[in-house]
């Protein structure tokens, strides 16, 4: 039995990272999973030997690390990937979160999904193939997302014998590319998710490089900076009224914090009413904070009794987001049924519902060429594009640039309730 | 310790609490699915995380199978008690009773895909509209595929090919008339997590999860308590040894792990070490390959 102290310090002190893989058919994506998988320890026994049975009644020669991720019935029979798929593993240091996502090219909507809740997206390249077409996709949508970091995998070096020149050759390729796109941060890596080489341990093929191993760099990448911790935003969820004697006059917002930091005494507005008040407590059961902030849920309690509802935001006073009905985004399209030009959708954005109505599609943008396209109005799925919508009432945003809570935004279809369009606020 | 450091428990009790909220906010009629089991035990102590200090603004339902470990019973009538929740108790047996389901028979016979029935019927007399379960992704292979926010037509099934993307923190819970959703707010944990956060909340559960004497015998490689509604084979001989639940289900169907764990310490430890996953005990889903994925699309947990 360990001493208590040393085990709470060992489980206890983890950060948690969300990552997204964006590869094409055959980059060896699975492969790199199961790898990352597999040496993490997070494949069990009779995992592996579930999987060894099927890739044996398939006829494969190898043990098919695909069938891992492949989780339905008819990914396994077609030998596809359908949905976004998500894994976990930990290591000492983090607990890992992987949206993996599939590469068909008909599939940019899954991975805008895997994307969106992201802090790295690894994006591979097979070292035989060079800068591909779909490799251009998967950065733009990295960029899009405005997910803060992006790892660029050389895959198969075996297959190159560890050349140096092709790995330089691929990293000047996409640095070229990449001008154009804004990613604050990007990282290159030679691997070899076959044989191992710089996924969990250093390479010995390669001594040309001497950066750092892929697993070292998802369990050090900073990314408790990537939240936003200056503009106060706090979208209300919902209203907690107990009305027991106890807490006969408790009333309590609950929420997310969505970005910036919440403290008793702080001055806030509300939004839409405008009224001002001091936040009295932040509280979480029995605990009552000194400080909260983002991606923290809590009840905040004010000074002042203010009618205050779900879809209202509570925000600090010194920075207040922007309102309006007429509203900019990006958009991507995710749904069979085509975007409707003056078509009406419902809306969610942040805690609040709305209604809207596409009044402008500025242009579209052909995601493998980056090029912008000013005649064709109109999206089909797995399109983007950039539209203005006028809502049915204000709602309050930031850029999604500046604040991926409430920046974002989703149009969903009236007829059928499914979700079309996942939207970023210019 | 850097000033906005969140540890990984937190992130994921954060993300829970939000999922809890949205579902107060956006159904009529929810219902939050409670077995016993660590997993809803886990979620019900979010749930009244979240809505503290008012009470959990939804009821509890248990699908009783009437295959239970006694300890089961025992601790969740203690536990409802003791926060003064009601939780509803559907029958199998009422099922069986009413003609709606039909016994399975034989050697290897299980009320477990049964409960797919009486969950279903108890959601449309009662007409909940959300129904809150503990699944989590990393427990199955289908179950990886699944949302947070999971739409089910009017017959309850689950559509895994057609599913609404869901992005950001963004829930759509839109439906028609007679459909459902079921929403699974411990999506992101994993069985380590949901250790991790019992041992750092102190959060009470059954003792089945301790180390204990108990009389077992073998089928298939797998640990199976004796009960009387058990049916053996005259080979499998029943044996008394040291046993802990991993995962408590019907007792027909749950899997018995030897071990000597006495805290939670040593489960988490155990769970360190351990190369077999937790459903790998659970003889419901060694029926066939796709046995979840099958289950699932009926309209199962």
């Amino acid at each position: 039995m360990a001493d208590t102290k040393d085990f709470q310090k060992g489980y206890l002190n983890m950060e948690l990272l969300r990552f997204t893989t964006a590869g094409s058919v055959d980059d060896g994506k699975s492969t790199l999973i199961g790898r990352l998988l597999y040496d993490s320890k997070a494949i069990f026994e009779d995992q592996m030997e579930a999987i060894e049975r099927a890739s044996a009644q398939k006829g494969d020669e190898h043990v098919n690390l695909a069938l891992l991720t492949d989780g339905l019935r008819a990914e396994r029979e077609q030998g596809i990937t359908i949905d976004v798929a998500y894994r976990y593993f930990a290591t000492p240091k983090r607990k890992f979160i992987i949206a993996d996502t599939p590469g068909h090219v008909q599939y940019t909507r899954n991975m805008v999904t895997g994307a969106s809740t992201a802090n790295v997206a690894i994006i591979l390249i097979d070292a035989r193939q060079g800068v591909l077409e779909q490799t251009i996709r998967h950065a733009y949508i990295a960029s899009l997302l405005k997910i803060p970091h992006v790892i660029v995998c050389v895959n198969k070096m075996d297959l190159v014998e560890y050349q140096e020149e092709v790995f330089l050759g691929i990293k000047n390729r996409f640095k070229e590319l990449s001008v154009k796109l804004d990613i604050q941060d990007i990282r290159f890596l030679p691997i070899s998710a076959l044989k191992g080489d710089n996924v969990v341990d250093r390479s010995e093929k390669m001594d040309w490089y001497d950066g750092p191993t892929l697993l070292y760099l998802l369990e050090n990448i900073h990314v408790i900076s990537d939240y936003n911790y200056v503009d106060g935003r706090f979208p209300v969820q919902y209203v907690i009224r107990p009305q027991t004697e106890k807490y006969h006059d408790y009333r309590g917002y609950a929420g997310r914090i969505a970005s910036g930091t919440f403290e008793p005494g702080d001055r806030v507005a509300v939004l839409p009413s405008g009224f001002t008040s001091s936040i009295k407590s932040v509280d979480m059961m029995n605990e009552s904070l000194e400080m909260a902030f983002a991606p923290q849920s809590v009840v905040i309690t004010l000074e002042d009794d203010i009618d205050i509802s779900r879809g209202d935001m509570i925000v600090k006073e010194n920075k207040m987001p922007e309102t309006g009905q007429d509203i900019e985004m990006m958009i991507c399209w995710l749904s069979e049924t085509p975007l409707l030009m003056n078509g009406k959708y419902s809306v969610k954005h942040t805690s609040s519902d709305a209604r809207c109505i596409v009044k402008e599609m500025p242009f579209k943008i052909n995601i493998n060429t980056l090029e912008k396209n000013y005649d064709d109005k109109g999206l089909v799925m797995n399109e983007i594009g950039k539209i203005k919508i006028r809502t049915t009432k204000p709602l309050y945003y930031d850029s999604y640039r500046r604040n991926r809570i409430t920046g974002s935004i989703i149009l969903i279809d009236e007829s059928t309730n499914n979700t079309v369009g996942a939207g970023m606020i210019v | 310790m850097k000033k906005y450091n969140l540890n990984h428990l937190r992130e994921l009790e954060s993300e829970s609490i939000y999922v809890l909220r949205e579902v107060a906010a956006q159904f009529e009629k929810p219902v939050l699915l409670f077995s016993g089991g660590k997993d809803s035990i886990v979620m019900f102590y979010l749930a009244r995380k979240a809505f503290w200090p008012a009470k959990v603004p939804f009821p509890l339902m248990h699908i009783d199978t009437g295959h239970n470990f006694p300890e089961t019973i025992e601790f969740r009538d203690y536990l409802m008690k003791k926060t003064g929740t009601k939780c509803i108790s559907a029958m199998v047996q009422d099922s069986i009773d009413k003609g709606r389901a039909v016994e399975e028979t034989g050697i290897n016979a299980s009320r477990n895909v049964l409960q797919t029935v009486t969950l279903l019927d108890a959601i449309e007399e009662r007409k909940f509209d959300c129904a809150l379960g503990g699944g989590r992704r990393d427990e199955e292979k289908a179950r990886a595929k699944e949302r947070f926010f999971s739409h089910r037509d009017e017959f309850g099934q689950w559509d895994p090919k057609n599913q609404r993307p869901e992005l950001w923190n963004l829930f759509n819970g839109k439906k028609k008339m007679g459909e459902h959703f079921r929403v699974f707010p411990l999506s992101n944990w994993t069985e380590m997590d949901v250790w991790q956060y019992i041992y750092m909340e102190d959060v009470e559960i059954p003792d089945l999860y301790f180390t204990h004497k108990r009389k077992v015998f073998l089928r298939d490689g797998v640990w199976l308590a004796d009960a009387t509604f058990m049916e053996k084979k005259d080979t499998e001989e029943v044996v008394e040894k040291d046993v802990r639940c991993r995962t408590i289900g019907d007792i027909t169907c749950t899997g018995l792990t030897l071990s000597k764990a006495n805290t939670l310490e040593d489960i988490i430890q155990e769970t360190a070490a351990t190369r077999v996953t937790e459903r790998g005990g659970r003889y419901d889903d060694k029926r066939s390959e796709a046995a979840m994925e099958d289950r699932k699309k009926e309209g199962y947990f």
